[in-house]
């Protein structure tokens, strides 16, 4: 076999990346499969999607905007037909995600995994795309966790901290909009999200997330009137 | 043992079986007691309907487990009695007849020794074939052998749609038979059968064997291979309802894969148990349709619940189980769609997902696992239903309802389970409040989270009372409760970059953390 024909099979094998990310091109999306994610986010993965085999970590699910990130991260993958399981998140809101674009019917939820949230997960790498868990989990859990998603050709988005993480994104700012001292109501969000990472995704990058993209127009306002 | 489930309902509730109860699926009337039927309630009708003919009527949900948990001690003691029981759902049985009416004489006092022998009160009937017993079991009745026909003919169409067999189907042929101007069995038993075949279709068939007191499907049905039967021993022995109803999944999966290697499906089946004391208990299930691995696996869950936390505790854990098909067809019934993949029926990765799910219940227990539907209603929390994995999923409300006062997009992306009272303050100091005219008291200054110190308030937006269920007040006797709430929408300085924007809900008396988003 010639060198030339080697370099591209072993930059294909899942968890493998060039150090400077040159090696990738449309094609690992066809090799290594490639779940969609929303435009704006694509900017901050190295590999413009979620990577299957991949572990992209997340913030704690406490901390601010955490949970919002996290429903936006799921939303393409979910409706072009991947199921996703959400580990540990008690009081997860579904009609936010509904409205963020997720398809509802395609999540499932385990808010109280008890102990076992490694045992859980495990289980549910075998059969989902996306794994989303949240809660202790102790490093030599972690680093069997993350070798079996890249092993099931899954996603791991573990919430909180996951030294091993091939990505970790996390939320810098969050501003709203359409509230002002006593009238209107919250209508945008405005999410800043940073990546960084090991190889490919070592070079922090930043984006800005709108919440809900196309906000729903305002009602018409409805004066009372004098009538006599 | 007619109206079952309410019986069975009452029973769980702890409520008065004589008051009149009626059992819902879907807001319709499945069945009803004997005091609801005299005050004018039908199966079929609307809840609503029900209510406003019958106030005081208990209303139930339908649950199968609850009404097959239930049954099982009076299987148990007509068993004593009759050997060969065969449960056609649970409400119903049917024992063979020659064998009590030889050994006490005659089928009336075999009849009347099983009443004297069944804890509660209970109706039998004795009639040639499942259907005719059934209809004279409703009606008390000895049918003499032979006279099945004679005894069918003047009753009504309607009752081909029995609730052991009930299918859109057989309501749809229920309904062009009538208006086809055939009011009772005998009219319709009197077509020749050809022409029902050729005109009306397969279903129609079994249907027009029914009217005339034969079997439903053809006598030429094939015996099953022997190797057909799935058998399990478990090391340890199980004890628990959830470990055996794990068990019995795996079971039926492999049942079912031995059915369909062999291109059959199975409508008959015998579900045994054995513990390692050697006691042994064999259930009988008979089903119209062709049962699926699903069906399978809640009849060994049924079972083995009765079994195990009813009072007739065995006195070790279950150590064998084996699952024996009694009665097979042909598999075309059963068969899934090969190009479901892109539509609306489960694909391959749907079955992957829904495999993990099976395994993360059976580690957590099987309320550990959901799926959410969204329905209709006010709140982000009324809107969204959680789902046990595997249960049916339906909306809590009809979502194609206004819903005026609910809040727009966006929604909380967190719902506590158990909201935390806040403390919101005015710049004065004082605690805000909301006026009987849905005005805040002062403008909100700073609020404290629980456990948190209090932090200036940047923006809020609100209030929007809403006034919901206002009605369930003047019901005493309630589960269900009014609720007037006030929302606000607030804004809090966290640091340069970061707001936190909270929902917040007032209830008469202090603020709740209904959200965050």
């Amino acid at each position: 076999m010639s060198k030339v024909a080697v370099t591209p099979d072993i930059a294909s094998l899942i968890g493998v990346d060039k150090a400077n990310g040159a090696g990738l091109s449309k094609g690992d999306a066809v090799r290594g499969r490639l779940l969609p994610v929303r435009e704006e986010l694509a900017t901050v993965l190295p590999w413009a999607g979620l990577r299957s085999g991949s572990t992209v970590a997340l913030p704690a699910p406490g901390e601010l905007g955490a949970r919002a990130l996290l429903l936006a991260l799921l939303t393409e993958a979910t409706t072009a037909g991947s199921w996703a399981a959400v580990t540990g998140v008690p009081g997860l809101g579904l009609l936010a995600a509904a409205e963020l674009g997720v398809a509802v019917h395609r999540l499932a939820l385990v808010p109280k995994p008890g102990g076992q949230t490694a045992a859980v997960a495990a289980a549910l790498l075998d059969g989902f795309d996306l794994v989303v868990i949240a809660g202790e989990c102790l490093p030599a859990d972690q680093r069997r966790l993350s070798a079996r998603a890249r092993n099931r050709g899954a996603v791991l988005l573990p919430m909180g901290g996951w030294p091993g993480a091939d990505v970790t994104l996390r939320c810098t700012g969050d501003r709203w909009t359409g509230v002002g001292y006593g009238e209107g109501r919250l209508r945008t969000r405005h999410l800043t999200v940073t990546s960084d990472g090991r190889r490919a995704a070592a070079r922090p990058r930043t984006t800005t997330l709108t919440l809900p993209t196309q906000p729903a127009p305002l009602a018409p306002v409805r004066h009372l009137e004098r009538v006599s | 043992m007619p109206d079952w489930p309410v019986l069975a309902a009452c029973k769980a509730a702890g409520a008065d079986p004589l008051r009149p109860a009626a059992v819902f699926r879907a807001n319709r009337v499945i069945a009803s007691s004997a005091a609801a039927r005299s005050e004018g309630i039908y199966r079929g009708m609307r809840r609503r309907e029900s209510q406003a003919k019958c106030p005081e009527l208990l209303v139930f949900d339908e649950d199968a487990d609850r009404d097959a948990r239930l049954f099982e001690p009076i299987v148990t003691a007509v068993e004593e009695l009759a050997p060969g029981v065969e449960l056609v759902r649970p409400g119903l049985i049917t024992v063979p007849a020659r064998g009590p009416a030889g050994y006490f004489g005659s089928e009336e006092s075999a009849a009347e020794r099983i009443i004297d022998q069944v804890p509660i009160e209970c109706q039998i009937g004795v009639a040639d074939g499942l259907f005719a017993a059934t209809l004279a079991a409703q009606r008390a009745q000895l049918v003499p052998p032979g006279q099945a026909a004679g005894f069918l003919n003047p009753l009504p169409i309607t009752e081909l749609d029995q609730p052991a067999d009930r299918s859109p189907q057989r309501a749809e042929l229920v309904g062009l038979l009538r208006r086809l101007g055939l009011r009772t069995l005998g009219a319709f038993a009197g077509l020749p059968e050809t022409d029902v075949a050729s005109r009306i279709g397969l279903g129609a068939v079994l249907a027009h064997r029914l009217c005339r007191g034969l079997d439903p499907r053809p006598p030429d049905r094939r015996k099953p291979p022997a190797n057909l039967e799935a058998t399990q021993d478990f090391d340890p022995p199980i004890d628990r309802v959830d470990a055996a109803a794990f068990a019995g999944r795996g079971l039926a999966d492999q049942l079912h894969g031995t059915l369909l290697a062999n291109g059959l499906a199975c409508t008959r089946l015998t579900i045994e148990a054995r513990t390692e004391h050697g006691e042994e208990r064999s259930r009988t299930w008979r089903c119209a349709e062709p049962l699926t691995p699903a069906d399978t696996a809640d009849r060994v869950r049924w079972q083995l619940e009765g079994w195990l936390t009813g009072g007739a505790r065995p006195t070790a854990g279950v150590f064998r189980m084996r699952l024996i098909p009694e009665e097979v067809i042909g598999a075309t019934a059963l068969q899934f769609g090969l190009w479901n993949a892109d539509g609306d029926g489960p694909g391959p990765a749907d079955d992957r997902a829904g495999r993990a799910l099976a395994r993360v219940q059976g580690l957590l227990g099987p309320d550990s696992v959901f799926t959410g539907v969204l329905g209709g209603g006010r709140s982000a929390r009324d809107r969204v239903r959680l789902v046990p994995w595997g249960e049916p999923r339906e909306p809590a409300a009809d979502p194609g309802r206004p819903w005026p006062g609910r809040l727009p997009e966006p929604s909380p992306t967190l719902l506590p389970d158990r909201p935390d009272a806040v403390t919101v303050l005015s710049a004065a100091g004082e605690p805000v409040a909301v006026t009987g005219r849905h005005l805040l008291t002062a403008a909100p200054h700073r609020v404290a989270l629980p456990g948190r110190r209090p932090q200036l308030v940047q923006g809020w937006a609100g209030p929007w009372p809403v006034s919901e269920r206002w009605w369930l007040d003047l019901i005493p006797d309630r589960s269900r409760r009014s609720q007037h709430l006030t929302r606000l929408q607030l804004i809090l300085e966290q640091s340069a970059e970061d707001q936190l924007a909270l929902l917040l809900a007032f209830d008469g008396h202090r603020w709740w953390l209904e959200g965050a988003y």
